[in-house]
Formats: structure tokens, C-alpha cells, sequence
């Protein structure tokens, strides 16, 4: 019995996601295997890139793949979302923009001196959500709220310029290839992001206290974790993931439009980390099921522009195919599924019997 | 305490709504008679819409100064409900000439009739308005219509033996997205030779990123054009980044044709060094034209030479990409 609960919380968590995206994958292969086609090519400036649906899918989800890790762990210690990622966003573009246009040329040395202090930027704005959230524990949503409304002004009044240009070999290097490496780039960043939080589990216990403070934060204190420096570590971290976001979402269109870099990211994170099966209350997680679940919405995405519908559509045709999703993944069907699952498994007979020994 | 807290954000809340008041329409407003500056009000859009707006907007608070002999008060919103309560503030605050361009074209007369009525004299700047010319004293204004017939005369003149099209348009209903669209769609619906593959908008802000995202989804959907007619600079800068990820060439050499408008500095750059074909200018500089008017009006002149429609247009151009030079760029080009 024991044994069966595990395993199912183990790759239990992933089932629904990995099941929806079958769905997707089978769905696309009988509507047009031409979907699934990948190609090298050169494009104008002689670079060759790979092309085609798959790599526009893991391409496109990069942003929303990075913000959804850093949601997945402010999720799971706060018990709650910041819903203010896409507009802190924006001033963490905002601030790139300011420093590369203030130090005049565009070098790698410089770049990295832009960044640094836009990431500085960002999770200072961040430890102001965190700060409400741990230290005056006001509601996640409400104290993100905040910063939500007012953070794409803040992003204008640093840089009150309109919509600044950086046409850049470097810039679009981050943005799109790196000259003879024919993968996009934002793609290494997700890969970067991911293998940092990877490497911060392995070597501390990071995880094991985000997961005791998100489960129950009393107990976490009495065992000695200090349970608001948990959750000003998760929106640190959830600030450099904004800012790497930031960053690819600036370089991508080589401009920076304070209204509409990464708008609307915040509620597509939420989802990710949803469709991961992570809880939204809190305590245990997954980053490969909110990483998952990222890619899951850009291929839906993906697939309806296939199909011929217009993106300001999307939205409404994504929305039914995510009400299915999350609701597959409800505890009340999921219980359902895992006592139809136990009840085949195990057959009715090792059935009733489990039952008699409960009651 | 919780009844403390409620009561501090009650608080706060009025005083809030007490600095608002304080920096809406009305400022200044017992000042200006006695300096003897000319009070006008202005309305725009939202500068980060387009490297065009950013040029339009500094033209004008360049050129309404102190200095100047103005007590000019600026208004930036980018949709029409807003721009009209603006218009509103300022016949209640009784300025003398009220400056607009139009987010949308229609939906003014009343506001302008009032206006009329109280002896604000207004002035239409970038775009029309669809009203009586008799509500407004001259528009000073791009002929939006000649721009999309330019670029049109100028993708005939290839003589291609199809002409596939995306087209993103710009803000819909505003004077220069209507503008430049009919003249494509007229022809489209004339010549069998031209289809337009798909349409999209760049929405309100006329955003690169939502015309990338119209690209990119005709691109996945296997959709075959050689020409993109995007409606700005900014618009036509997204989807080419949406064709550089899928390896499409285009520009001078390439498969896909690509045309812009308002003539930024750095999409004549691209127009040079050869990634898109065309360019079509769109002349951000009216103030000067309107200043001299006011000028002419407070001297007890009257203006001359509009037209039917009293309107003055400015002269506009478009470039190609196989003639345009560098000194084009620095003679036209805007911003940085």
C-alpha cells in the first residue's frame, strides 16, 4: 500500500502533464505530421538555424520556462504566486537598457556589467514582494498585486525613452543564434537556469527547507528553519529567473517596449506550475513538472497556429484545453483515477480487502 | 488595529484622489491670463507607441515653450475615451486652442462643437478626424491615403508575377492604419495577382511583438507570402525577427519583400544595408506649421492655403532600398 502512494506522488505528479502532452503529440501527428518536420537553414545574416514547429516550440517557451521554475519555488514556500513577474519584468529590461545605453558600446564586458545590475534591480523589487509576503504576511497575490499595477510605470520612468533600439551582433546573439550554433539561444538559457537551481538542490538543502516551510511553517520553525529567510531565498531566486527573462525578451525584438515585454507571463507561469501538478497551497514541488508544463502551453499555442487560428483567438481556444487539464489534475479526480488505478492493479478482490482493513 | 489599518487606508485613498485632481486638466490655469502666454492644450499619444510618436511628441513640447510665449499643457493617451476627457478638462479650463491627434477618427463632433462653442480654436495635427471641417480651424496632417498608395504604386512597379502578402495593420480605426490598408485591400480585391495570406493587427501600442506573434503563426501553419506590408517600422521589425528564426531570407536579395513606414533612423539603416525594400515616410514635424498659425491668428491674420478640408498636408516620400543613401538617412530618418 505504501509503496503504491509513493510511486504515484513520485511520477504521479507528471503523469497529467506527460499524459496531456501525448495527447498533443498524437493529435498533431493525425492532423499533419509535417508539424514534427525540422529543418537547417541559413537565414539573412548567413547564419544557419534550425527551423520548424518543434524548435519554434522550445524556443518561444524559454521565457515562460524560466519564470515558471522561479514561480514553482515562491509556489511552494509562500503557499502563494507573484503575479507582478511579467511588469518587474519590464523594469529589469528597463534597467539592461539604461546601463548598455549609459555606458555607450555594446561589448560582451559591458553586457555582463548591464545585466549584473539588472538582475541587482530585479530581486531588489522582488525582496519588496518577499518582504511584504514573509515579514508583514500579506497575502501573495494581493502584495504582488502591487508591483503588478505599477512596476511597467516604474520601467517608463527609467527609461523614459519610448521604445529604445539595440541592434547588435551581441544582442541578437542572445536573442537568436550564436553565429555556427544553429539552436536558438534562449534555449541554452533555460538549460543554464535550470542546471543552477539543479546544482543549489544538490549541494545544500535548499529544497527540503522550501518544501518543510511550504507544508507546514510552525513545525519548520520549531526544527530550526527559519521560515521568512526561506522566502525572501525563494524571491531571490524567482528575481534572477525574472531577469534572465528580461534579458532574452529584450534581445529577442532587439527593442524595448516597457508595455509589452513579457505581458501577460505571470498567469501562463501560474498555469505552468499548475499543469506541473505542483500544489498551488504550497510545500512539495517539481521543477521538471512546471518546466513540462511550460512547453505544454507554448505547444498548445503552437498547434492552434497551425491550425489557422489568428493569436488575439488563442487565448480562448488555449483556455477550454486548460480547464481540461487542471481539472484532470484536481485531487478529486485524481483520487478518483489512482482508486480506479489501485482498483485494476490490484484486482477487486485485494480491493474489498484493503477496504475491510481501512475500516 | 485592524480598524486602524482601514481607517490609514482610507486616508490615504483621499489624499490620493486630492494630488490627482491637483495634476489633471486644470492646472495653471489663473497664471497664464496674467504672463500673457497663450494657453493651449495638447493631445497626444502615448509616446512609446512608435519611434514616430516619440519624434511627434518632443516636436511639439520643443516647440510649445515658455519661451516660446506658450503655457502649454501636454496630455499623452492612447485611447480615445481618455484623449476625449482631456478634451473636455481643457474647455473647462478655457484654453484658447486645443491641439489633437486622434487615437480614433470618429466619435469627436460633440466635444468639437463644444469647444466651438466657448471660442477654443482647434487644431488637428498627424491625424483626421471624420467630422464637419468647420469644427476645427486647420489639420495639419500626413495624407495617410497618399502613404498606402505610394507604397502600393511602388510593390506594382516590381511587377512580380504574385504578390502574397502579410499584412499587419496597425491600431484599427485610427486614420493611419486605415489609410495605408485601403489602398492594399482595394487592390487585393481588383488584381487576382494579389492576396493577402493573413492579416493581423499590432493592436493599440502597434506592437512589434504582437506582429512577430502573427508571423510566427503563419509561418507554423505552413503559410507561403514574398511580401510583408507591416503599417510601422516597429511592426515590420517583429516579423522580421520572426523570419530570421525560421531561416526565410529577406530583403534585397531575399524571398520575402519587406515594407515599413515613418522612416526611423535605424529601419533606414536596415533599408541600407539591405534587409528590407521599403520604407515609406510619414512626417512627425507639424508644431512649427502649427506655431506659425497661432502666431498668424493672435496677430489678428487669418491662415491661408488649406485646402476643401482645411487641411495643410505635409509632403511625404518613400524609399527604396536599392537607391536609398546614408545622406537620406540623416536628411529623414528619425530618432536615433
Amino acid at each position: 500500500m505504501k509503496t503504491n502512494k509513493r510511486s504515484f506522488s513520485g511520477l504521479g505528479q507528471l503523469l497529467i502533464p506527460l499524459v496531456a502532452l501525448a495527447i498533443l503529440i498524437v493529435f498533431n501527428i493525425f492532423r499533419d505530421i509535417s508539424f514534427f518536420s525540422i529543418d537547417l537553414r541559413f537565414n539573412n545574416s548567413g547564419n544557419m538555424v534550425l527551423t520548424g514547429n518543434l524548435v519554434s516550440i522550445i524556443d518561444s517557451a524559454s521565457e515562460l520556462a524560466i519564470i515558471a521554475m522561479g514561480m514553482t519555488l515562491v509556489t511552494a514556500a509562500c503557499g502563494g504566486q507573484d503575479i507582478s513577474v511579467g511588469a518587474v519584468g519590464a523594469i529589469s529590461g528597463a534597467v539592461f537598457v539604461k546601463v548598455l545605453q549609459g555606458m555607450g558600446a555594446i561589448t560582451i564586458g559591458t553586457m555582463l556589467i548591464a545585466f549584473a545590475l539588472c538582475c541587482l534591480a530585479t530581486i531588489v523589487f522582488k525582496l519588496f514582494n518577499g518582504m511584504l509576503v514573509a515579514v508583514f504576511r500579506i497575502q501573495p497575490m494581493i502584495a504582488t498585486l502591487i508591483l503588478y499595477s505599477c512596476a511597467r510605470s516604474i520601467a517608463y520612468w527609467i527609461n523614459g525613452d519610448a521604445t529604445p533600439q539595440l541592434r547588435n551582433e551581441i544582442i541578437s546573439a542572445i536573442g537568436k543564434t550564436i553565429p555556427g550554433i544553429p539552436v536558438p539561444t534562449p534555449i541554452f538559457a533555460v538549460i543554464l537556469v535550470g542546471l543552477l537551481l539543479f546544482l543549489i538542490f544538490k549541494f545544500t538543502s535548499l529544497r527540503l527547507y522550501i518544501q518543510s516551510v511550504g507544508i507546514n511553517e510552525g513545525a519548520a520553525r520549531l526544527n530550526g528553519i527559519n521560515p521568512t529567510r526561506i522566502k525572501l531565498i525563494s524571491f531571490i531566486l524567482l528575481g534572477v529567473c525574472v531577469s534572465v527573462a528580461g534579458l532574452i525578451g529584450v534581445c529577442r525584438l532587439g527593442q524595448l517596449n516597457h508595455k509589452t515585454l513579457l505581458v501577460d507571463i505571470e498567469m501562463d507561469a501560474i498555469l505552468a506550475v499548475a499543469i506541473g501538478g505542483n500544489s498551488l497551497g504550497g510545500g512539495r514541488f517539481r521543477l521538471s513538472g512546471s518546466i513540462l508544463g511550460a512547453y505544454i502551453i507554448q505547444m498548445l499555442t503552437t498547434t492552434l497556429y497551425a491550425m489557422n487560428v489568428a493569436p488575439v483567438n488563442v487565448k480562448a481556444y488555449k483556455a477550454i484545453v486548460i480547464i481540461i487539464i487542471v481539472v484532470a489534475g484536481s485531487p478529486v479526480v485524481k483520487n478518483k483515477l489512482t482508486a480506479l488505478w489501485n482498483r485494476l492493479r490490484s484486482g477487486p478482490a485485494r480491493e474489498s480487502a484493503r477496504k475491510e482493513g481501512v475500516s | 488595529m485592524r480598524k486602524l489599518f482601514a481607517l490609514i487606508l482610507a486616508l490615504a485613498m483621499v489624499f490620493a484622489l486630492a494630488a490627482c485632481g491637483q495634476t489633471g486638466a486644470a492646472p495653471a490655469g489663473d497664471k497664464a491670463a496674467d504672463s500673457g502666454l497663450i494657453k493651449v492644450g495638447i493631445i497626444n499619444l502615448d509616446p512609446s507607441e512608435s519611434g514616430y510618436r516619440e519624434a511627434n511628441v518632443k516636436n511639439l513640447t520643443d516647440t510649445f515653450t515658455k519661451e516660446n510665449g506658450y503655457d502649454a499643457t501636454f496630455v499623452t493617451a492612447p485611447t480615445a475615451d481618455k484623449q476625449l476627457e482631456a478634451a473636455k478638462g481643457f474647455i473647462t479650463a478655457q484654453v484658447k486652442y486645443i491641439l489633437v491627434s486622434a487615437a480614433e477618427t470618429t466619435g469627436w463632433d460633440e466635444v468639437l462643437a463644444d469647444a466651438k462653442e466657448a471660442g477654443i480654436k482647434v487644431f488637428l495635427f498627424d491625424r483626421m478626424i471624420d467630422c464637419d471641417p468647420s469644427l476645427y480651424t486647420a489639420a495639419v496632417v500626413s495624407d495617410m491615403r497618399q502613404e498606402g498608395e505610394t507604397a502600393v504604386a511602388w510593390l506594382e512597379s516590381l511587377g512580380l508575377d504574385e504578390y502574397k502578402i502579410l499584412h499587419i495593420q496597425g491600431q484599427l480605426g485610427s486614420a493611419a492604419q486605415i489609410g495605408r490598408s485601403d489602398p492594399l485591400t482595394e487592390k487585393c480585391a481588383a488584381d487576382d495577382k494579389w492576396t493577402i495570406v493573413r492579416e493581423g493587427t499590432g493592436g493599440d501600442s502597434w506592437d512589434a511583438n504582437e506582429a512577430r506573434k502573427i508571423a510566427e503563426a503563419a509561418i507554423n501553419a505552413g503559410e507561403q507570402f514574398n511580401i510583408v506590408y507591416a503599417e510601422n517600422d516597429g511592426m515590420a521589425g517583429g516579423v522580421v525577427e520572426a523570419l530570421d528564426a525560421a531561416g526565410i531570407t529577406h530583403g534585397v536579395n531575399g524571398d520575402v519583400i519587406v515594407m515599413g513606414f515613418d522612416c526611423n533612423k535605424w529601419a533606414l539603416r536596415e533599408l541600407l544595408a539591405g534587409n528590407w525594400n521599403y520604407d515609406g515616410q510619414c512626417s512627425p514635424f507639424q508644431a512649427a506649421v502649427i506655431d506659425k498659425m497661432i502666431k498668424t491668428l493672435e496677430a489678428g491674420g487669418s491662415i491661408e492655403g488649406l485646402n476643401a478640408l482645411n487641411q495643410i498636408i505635409s509632403e511625404e516620400k518613400g524609399f527604396d532600398a536599392r537607391e536609398i543613401t546614408q545622406a537620406d538617412i540623416d536628411t529623414y530618418g528619425l530618432g536615433e
